[in-house]
């Protein structure tokens, strides 16, 4: 391949940069509840809990940020008042809808001094994080795959990053099981993106109950190192 | 609507205070805000690593309205939260300038840490470095971004000297050279006259910003640190990355 033909990777890379300022490094999406909670032990289990978070909230942002990417690219923002409802409606937990709106906020913030765009600020007041990253990636200049792959990323590896500070876990391990997971993340993007021309209603509904859960017990515990 | 930045007429001075964890940090603010909330519309944020101890002391002092005291979560990086990826501070505190508008003062207590961790210019118009006497007399020496550059270098507890056989005025000079000649102020709770010249170096700072004579330093980087889950002591470079 041509060095002129790798089209946007670099802004792909900017955008799912767990160093990107946008506050993500709070957050250790439920893996801090689920230590906790004696469900994730090891690295075995933490291989299953990233799997599992990257095919159930990972995909459900995915295919939420290929449709708010979707939409933006073609500048008709007007159906994201719709697509966070639906959004809206798959997370259970008041808990993770109130961070998800939280790191929303705080992408936009960033993303709006980083590369101002007048998309950003017809977000509304406090906007998802997938529908944020959906409309930053068309900003870039991204397509719904490059987006759900962004938030793809940002779910799975912003976990795993967690783990280091929370169990006893050798970091290579940690990225052994990243490494290992690249191509399940490449699928779930592709898949993701397969929804953009439905109706929002259509879009997938994955979720894993007990996190949801979990998510409420760790906002109520008075000794966390992460916000979620 | 969006999260707008504030226009200079109708924002805050942003007062940071930084320093070592347990050196009196959120002590200062306590007493800044008991004398001078009838001179001044205050806000606090405070940073912790772990859950809101910080923001519950703050509360518990009634210093304040417990409103206008909001804990940021900073997931165990609290010298990332003020310094490299200052987002969720910065939108704390452009939240708490909107909703009791319009604030003169807003507050942001550090999380701790260690002695090179300094506020970002983005985040404050100026900072204050808290040590103390108890942390060993020897510290202002080691000299630092923060004990060397910060606006304000307060030695707190200085009541404390004698018990922990520290020399504060020798203390006092080590950090007076180590700053060439920026103020230093030794402070302790039981002499209600020190408590005074920092309350005093607050109004100052206000006036100078509020007139908008104060330009916003920048201490400088962190030096190389070591990271709660590192197992060795020594980093031979320096280095940041996404959840430290
Ligand atoms: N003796 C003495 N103790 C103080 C003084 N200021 C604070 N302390 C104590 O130092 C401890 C740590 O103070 P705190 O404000 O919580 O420190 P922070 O961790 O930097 O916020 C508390 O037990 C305070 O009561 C002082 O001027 N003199
Ligand atoms: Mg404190």
């Amino acid at each position: 391949m041509q060095v002129h033909e790798i089209g946007k990777q670099a802004a792909l890379l900017l955008l799912a940069d767990g160093r990107l300022p946008a506050g993500g490094y709070a957050h250790s999406g439920g893996l801090e509840p689920a230590i906790t909670a004696g469900r994730v032990t090891d690295v075995a289990g933490l291989e299953r809990f990233l799997i599992g978070r990257t095919e159930t909230a990972g995909s459900l942002a995915a295919s939420f940020a290929a449709a708010a990417c979707a939409g933006s690219q073609g500048g008709d923002l007007s159906g994201l008042p719709m697509l966070e409802a639906e959004l809206d409606a798959r997370i259970p937990s008041p808990e993770l809808r109130k961070v998800s709106r939280d790191l929303g906020r705080q992408l936009r913030r960033a993303m709006n001094s980083i590369h101002p765009h007048s998309h950003f600020a017809a977000l509304g007041r406090a906007p998802h994080q997938p529908v944020v990253m959906g409309v930053a990636a068309a900003v870039l200049g991204l397509g719904p795959r490059e987006a759900a792959l962004a938030i793809l990323h940002e779910n799975t590896a912003g976990a795993a990053a967690a783990a280091a500070k929370l169990m006893r876990i050798d970091p290579f391990e940690v990225h052994a099981i990243l490494a290992r997971m690249t191509a399940r993340l490449d699928r779930l993007a592709v898949k993701a993106a397969e929804f953009v021309n439905r109706p929002f209603a259509d879009l997938p509904a994955p979720g894993s109950p007990l996190t949801d859960i979990a998510a409420e017990h760790h906002r109520r515990s008075d000794v966390r190192l992460f916000a979620s | 609507m969006t999260d707008e930045h504030k226009t200079e007429e109708t924002r805050a001075l942003r007062l940071g205070i930084a320093g070592p964890v347990g050196t009196g940090k959120s002590s200062v603010i306590a007493a800044l805000c008991r004398h001078l909330r009838d001179e001044f519309a205050i806000g606090v944020i405070t940073n912790d690593i772990y859950t809101d101890e910080d923001a519950r002391f703050l509360k518990s002092e009634g210093v304040l309205p417990e409103e206008r005291i909001r804990a940021v979560e900073t997931g165990a990086c609290p010298h990332t939260a003020i310094r490299d990826d200052v987002t969720m501070n910065l939108m704390a505190v452009e939240d708490m300038e909107r909703d009791f508008a319009p604030l003169d003062i807003v507050l942001v207590e550090s999380g701790g840490d260690n002695l090179t961790a300094t506020f970002s210019p983005a985040l404050v118009d100026a900072q204050i470095f808290v040590l103390d006497v108890a942390g060993g007399g020897d510290v202002a020496r080691k000299g630092g971004p923060g004990i060397g550059r910060a606006d304000l270098l307060v030695i707190n507890k200085i009541d404390l000297g004698e018990h922990v056989d520290v020399d504060v005025v020798q203390m006092v000079t080590d950090a007076e050279n180590a700053r060439d000649g920026a103020p230093v102020l030794p402070l302790s709770r039981k002499r209600p006259e020190t408590v005074e010249k920092l309350c005093d170096w607050v109004r100052q700072m206000h006036k100078t910003y509020a007139a908008g004579g104060h330009i916003p330093i920048d201490p400088g980087p962190m030096a190389p640190h070591h990271h709660p889950h590192a197992d060795s002591h020594e980093h031979g470079h320096p280095h940041s990355h996404s959840h430290d």
